[in-house]
């Protein structure tokens, strides 16, 4: 049963004052209305020879109601079309709807946020920043995405965030949380408990931290990560990368991208590429079928050359090559993402 | 006729006048200083916001070209939460956006 539903069941009344609340909030102030905001787009995937075609969409809700609550929510809707295989000819599909996080967020103090709901879980740097389509270099997940995110990569239940300290050279920022278990399709995820602390250095633009996570069912594990990001101040250069280690298996990925905007600038010819290169590594000490890693020490380097369109649509293409002792593969993947952002209604 | 005319042409001129008369009366001098020192102020809040969004906004995702008005306070709000911003830097966000 969807959440709006058992609103409407259990507390009728519930739904008008909704309403009523957030158009009174929106009202008060002209800079506070909510938007709508995400990604759409058309990505394919060759991988052996066979092709995978997919169109999707990512929308993303954000509505602010007073001074200290933020609701937000992104869905993902996407239709897959894959070969049948077998030596069959034509093409399977299968569609897919879901809902990433729907939370809402309680701005505490100067320091803390308190989300409740189901949220991104924080770990590493990858799933809560560059995840979303719109933002993401590479259409494929790091290989050790699965490694402190549980499985579901969200968590429903509580967490707490914020800047613990700040000020004009240093921000200290973290995250803790803990999750129930839920096996409800759209609110899936593990118990277990987490978080992400990190401290950046804003003249140097570099930051360091790491996160844990304990998964607080079946196997009782835990995990550990460091992350590692750094912004050469006045370039367009980026440098990102992400350690994490399972009780099985560790891996890393180290990514870099630069725009050539110093030629001509961002709107030029030339200043729309984005040149992206990631490198990744797993190794395995032990076999293990649930971690979600290759099940063989793995070598990834993946080459990207991004355009960034005028009026929000970027054109990514990629190659991968994919070396493991299973097997060495290639990966060939072009997209056209759309990013779009939008009051939900227009200013009077 | 001829004098609703007259009255026409008055008006024309006057209107013309009056706008070219002030732009070129000679500025006080305390309201310029004030001025500059406003219009100094906000110079400075607008490059403390660019900094800030470029320690902050720039280092996962590249600007959107255009934010409409009604939203930025919205967004800001929701970067708050989503990148951990200190209370200081939303608020110099939320002016460099509104400029």
């Amino acid at each position: 049963m969807s959440m709006c539903s058992l609103i409407r069941m259990k507390c009728p009344r519930l739904v008008p004052l909704l309403a009523i609340s957030t158009l009174c909030a929106c009202a008060a102030s002209a800079q506070y209305a909510p938007y709508i905001s995400g990604g759409g787009g058309f990505v394919t995937s060759t991988r052996g020879g066979n092709t995978t075609y997919i169109p999707l969409i990512a929308p993303e809700l954000v509505a602010s109601l007073g001074d200290r609550l933020l609701v937000e929510s992104r869905a993902t809707l996407l239709e897959s079309f894959f070969p049948r295989g077998g030596g069959q000819a034509g093409y399977k599909h299968d569609a897919f709807l879901g809902l990433t996080f729907l939370q809402a967020d309680v701005i505490a103090s100067r320091h803390t946020t308190i989300v409740a709901g189901e949220f991104l879980t924080p770990f590493g740097t990858y799933n809560e920043r560059l995840s979303p389509i719109w933002i993401s270099n590479f259409e494929e997940a790091p290989l050790i995405y699965s490694i402190g995110t549980m499985g579901t990569a969200s968590s429903v239940g509580g967490m707490v965030r914020g800047s613990a300290y700040s000020n004009s050279s240093v921000n200290v920022d973290y995250a803790a949380y803990f999750s129930a278990s839920s096996t409800n399709q759209q609110f899936n995820a593990e118990r277990s408990t987490g978080g992400r602390a990190s401290v950046y250095l804003k003249r140097a633009r570099l930051e360091a931290g790491g996160s844990f996570g304990r998964l607080l069912q079946d196997r009782h594990e835990n995990y550990a990560g460091i992350h590692l990001w750094w912004e050469p101040d006045n370039s367009h250069l980026r440098l990102r990368s992400d350690f994490a280690r399972a009780p099985h298996a560790y891996g890393y990925w180290a990514e870099a991208d630069y725009q050539l905007a110093r030629f001509g600038g961002d709107q030029s010819f030339i200043g729309r590429f984005e040149p992206v290169f990631r490198m990744q590594q797993t190794f395995r000490s032990a076999v293990d079928f649930e971690d979600g890693l290759p099940a063989a020490n793995t070598q990834k380097v993946d080459f990207a050359l991004d355009y960034h369109l005028p009026h929000e649509v970027r054109i990514n293409t990629s190659y991968s090559r994919q070396l493991s002792s299973t097997g060495n593969r290639n990966i060939w993947q072009t997209g056209i993402v759309y990013r779009f952002l939008m009051p939900l209604w227009r200013e009077k | 006729m001829r004098s609703n005319l007259k009255w026409v042409f008055a008006f024309i001129l006057m209107a013309t006048l009056i706008p070219v008369l002030a732009q070129t009366s000679a500025p006080n001098p305390s309201r310029k200083a004030k001025e500059t020192g406003v219009a100094q102020g906000g110079l400075a809040q607008m490059a403390h916001g660019q900094e800030v969004f470029e320690q902050n906004c720039s280092r996962c995702h590249n600007p959107p070209r255009a934010i409409p008005p009604q939203i930025t306070g919205t967004i800001l709000r929701h970067m708050r939460v989503r990148a951990s911003l200190s209370a200081a830097d939303e608020k110099a966000l939320l002016r460099f956006m509104a400029q």
